[in-house]
């Protein structure tokens, strides 16, 4: 652990996922605003890449971790590991997320189970340790990183949208456990964001890099948001999908 | 290393209020209950600080994100010889319980801080001096023996022939050494609950010293209270106030005045206003403007008052801070750090007047500033020298945290140049470099050896063995 000056405070957060896209992305936002940063993943040449760039940005240290989000088992010693590491926390991103891309008429245990682990179970085992420190506490930030595709079921995806809804209900109902205690929760909602994500993805519009939405994220956490879609058009354009009655989506091919 | 339970987490403030840590906190209330939270420790590759009364104002009984031992449940006075005042204290017990279970017998604690929530063996971790400095040494010149808990399991009994280069660096030694178990010291014998103090002014530093110079012969405990805003002419213009012991005789009725309740001020200042009010109603004065104006009313209601005498109970003169609950909370919820020099006679004149004008200059002048009198001590870290110190308070805000480290930085260059020493209980910016400085290389050296051979696997961690002696 480092050394900590009484004078000045070090923030201090995780993001779990932070090998590439928008989690590389949190990483290097959060080293400039001079906070620790533990970045976790399990690519080890990307997330050493990382600490590369990232050290010396601010005055913050750049701590990696190799870790698969459904080895479940060490997460709590981890937790407690990283804790000390840092010195503290602050904040912590849930970022880990994967989407398999999936035929109209496949139906395969094996990839959806998958995406329910690393999206969804990943999280909960995650954040519930953060939770129980911060209620603790009495302070810090939960984020998460949800998705547009969280808000309906669709033909494409169903499994990929059900991980993301499951984890916008689990964050909403962490908020109202934890907001009385000092804590916030804030849920993030992205559209479409430039990285290799977008890859299996045909048709997309609105894009931003995943940069700019890691600023985004930071803002809406700095400010204790709730539910925050980036960028912001998504959430008209969500309200509207969300309304969209069930006899005209069925027939909808998205 | 291992999870440990949730149920110990607890946030830990510095005393001040300017920092705050997590760490799992242990209460151990007997010897066998920390040993075993020692080796719990080591078994899940935890470091451990300990903490008495937390009344540190950085961070030197923090220890964030490891185990934290709360000394305050092992307070039990093991033994209590009215005769010759020798007593036997488990190193939680507060020096609020020890005074009121010797004063009835006719004794007193040689050494007494401000507060009297600090506990025995957070005073023996410090080194602990009163506003009797310069006569009675800091509390370890009255510490006979101890015994304490080493990292390896072994429990060692320390006084000054059997392991007295342990005694000597232990006390003062911050708690990097070991745990202590049990201190044996000795109280000073009164002949009344009451004591004679003496209030009186000066209209500048010179006249503060000179004071001193004048009283420490026939005067018990000397304080000085400084405006840290009045300059020129008037620069440590301040209070002060003595103490005199009555001797056999002069009290006609020392078994009256020696009783508890004859030592309790009032639970109302002026009759009216609650005690644990009277914060709120300094909160609006804690800024520059503010705490000018009271400085200046209150050393003009002192020049008109003149200098006068009055007896007072010995806790109502000793720990007036106490008699104000949560004082500190004036100050905000960014709280305060204190920064405290100890300076050689014939050289603190100049520094301090140099250290008052610098705090003036940045406009950071302090809204406490309290000077007592000091003598050498045999103790490794001692902050002890024959001269002065100087406590200065510094509001801490969220934007000035950059400007008082700095200034901090510029006052230890007067420090260094005047051959100043570094009290640790009041330290929150002390580097490294300025440590080795005035400790002295070999000094530094000395204790690291000793550490390792009391705690060889570096178990005893704090926030302040980090940030200063942790390379
Ligand atoms: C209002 C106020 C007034 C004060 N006035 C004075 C004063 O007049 N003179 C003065 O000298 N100081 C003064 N102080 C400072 C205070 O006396 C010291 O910080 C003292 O050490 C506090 O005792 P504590 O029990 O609170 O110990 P803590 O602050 O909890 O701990 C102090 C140190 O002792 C160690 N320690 C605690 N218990 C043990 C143990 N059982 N074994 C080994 N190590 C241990 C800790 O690790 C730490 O390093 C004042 C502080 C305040 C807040
Ligand atoms: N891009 C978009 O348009 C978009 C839109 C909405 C929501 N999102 C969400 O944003 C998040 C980040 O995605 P991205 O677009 O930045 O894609 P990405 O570059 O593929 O990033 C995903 C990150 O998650 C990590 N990860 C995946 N599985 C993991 C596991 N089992 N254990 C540990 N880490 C794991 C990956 O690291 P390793 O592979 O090295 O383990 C990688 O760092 C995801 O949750 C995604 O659902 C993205």
């Amino acid at each position: 652990m480092s050394a900590k000056r009484p004078l000045e405070p070090q923030k201090n957060g995780i993001v779990i996922g932070a090998s590439s896209g928008i989690g590389a992305a949190l990483v290097k936002e959060l080293a400039r605003e001079g906070y620790n940063v533990a970045a976790l993943a399990r690519r080890q040449k990307e997330l050493e890449a990382l600490r590369e760039e990232v050290d010396g940005l601010g005055n913050g240290r750049c701590h990696i971790y190799l870790h698969d989000v459904t080895d479940y088992e060490v997460i709590p010693a981890l937790f407690q590991q990283i804790t000390s590491d840092l010195g503290g926390l602050d904040l912590i991103i849930y970022n880990a997320g994967v989407q398999t891309a999936v035929a109209h008429d496949e139906y395969n245990f094996q990839k959806d189970r998958g995406m329910l682990e690393i999206n969804l179970l990943g999280a909960v085992a995650w954040l519930n340790e953060a939770a129980a420190r911060f209620e603790r506490t009495g302070s810090g930030q939960i984020v998460g990183i949800g998705s547009v595709a969280g808000d309906r079921g669709r033909i494409g995806s169903p499994i990929y949208n059900t991980s993301k809804a499951g984890l916008h209900t689990y964050l909403e109902g962490l908020r109202n456990r934890l907001t009385r205690h000092g804590v916030g929760v804030t849920t993030i909602k992205p559209g479409f964001i430039q990285t290799s994500m977008l890859d299996n993805v045909p048709k997309t519009f609105w894009v931003i890099s995943a940069d700019e939405a890691a600023q985004r994220i930071i803002r809406a956490a700095d400010k204790g948001k709730q539910t925050v879609y980036i960028p912001a058009r998504w959430g008209l354009m969500m309200l509207i999908i969300r309304h969209i009655p069930s006899f005209i989506f069925r027939k909808l091919s998205f | 290393m291992n999870k440990l339970p949730i149920e110990h987490l607890e946030k830990v403030e510095a005393w001040g209020g300017a920092s705050d840590g997590v760490s799992y906190v242990y209460r151990p209330s007997t010897v066998p209950e920390l040993q075993k939270v020692v080796e719990f420790a080591r078994q899940n590759g935890r470091t451990i600080g300990a903490r008495g009364g937390g009344n540190s104002y950085g961070d030197a009984a923090m220890n964030d994100e490891n185990i934290l031992l709360d000394m305050r449940r092992m307070s039990r006075i093991l033994d209590w010889n009215p005769s010759s005042g020798l007593i036997t204290l488990e190193p939680g017990v507060t020096l609020s319980t020890l005074w009121q279970y010797v004063l009835e017998d006719g004794w007193w604690p040689p050494v007494v801080t401000g507060t009297m929530m600090t506990t025995i063996g957070g005073c023996a971790g410090m080194n602990v001096h009163g506003k009797n400095g310069w006569q009675q040494g800091p509390i370890g010149d009255h510490i006979r023996t101890f015994d304490m808990l080493l990292t390896t399991g072994e429990i060692i009994t320390c006084d000054r022939e059997q392991n007295s280069g342990i005694f000597y660096a232990a006390i003062g030694g911050f708690g990097m050494l070991g745990i202590f178990t049990s201190i044996t010291i000795q109280m000073k014998r009164i002949y009344s609950g009451m004591i004679d103090v003496h209030f009186d002014i000066s209209p500048n530093l010179e006249g503060m010293f000179s004071f001193f110079h004048e009283n420490v012969e026939k005067s018990s405990y000397i304080v000085g209270w400084m405006d840290a805003f009045a300059k020129g002419k008037s620069l440590g213009r301040g209070d002060l106030h003595s103490a005199t012991y009555l001797e056999e005789g002069d009290d006609p009725n020392p078994q009256q005045t020696m009783r508890l309740e004859k030592q309790h001020l009032p639970a109302t200042l002026f009759g009216v206003l609650p005690k644990s009010m009277i914060w709120m109603f300094m909160r609006p004065f804690m800024n520059n403007l503010g705490t000018k104006m009271i400085n200046t009313a209150k050393y003009n209601v002192g020049r008109f008052a003149g200098s006068s005498t009055t007896r007072t109970p010995h806790a109502a003169y000793h720990f007036l801070l106490d008699y104000v609950p949560d004082w500190k909370k004036a100050y905000g919820s960014t709280g305060l750090i204190q920064y405290q020099p100890f300076i050689p006679r014939d050289n603190a004149l100049d520094a301090f007047k140099e250290m008052l004008t610098l705090c003036q200059k940045w406009d950071m002048p302090n809204y406490l500033t309290v000077l007592k009198r000091h003598r050498p001590d045999d103790f490794m870290l001692t902050h002890g020298l024959d001269g002065f110190s100087m406590a200065m308070d510094f509001r801490i805000t969220k934007r000035n945290r950059a400007d008082v480290t700095k200034l901090a930085h510029e006052l230890d260059r007067i420090v260094l140049a005047a051959n100043g020493r570094y009290y640790l209980a009041k330290d929150s910016t002390l580097r490294p470099e300025t440590a080795v400085a005035y400790l002295g290389q070999e000094t530094v050296d000395s204790f690291r050896r000793l550490k390792a051979k009391c705690d060889p696997d570096g178990l005893i961690q704090s926030n302040m063995w980090r940030r200063i002696f942790d390379d």
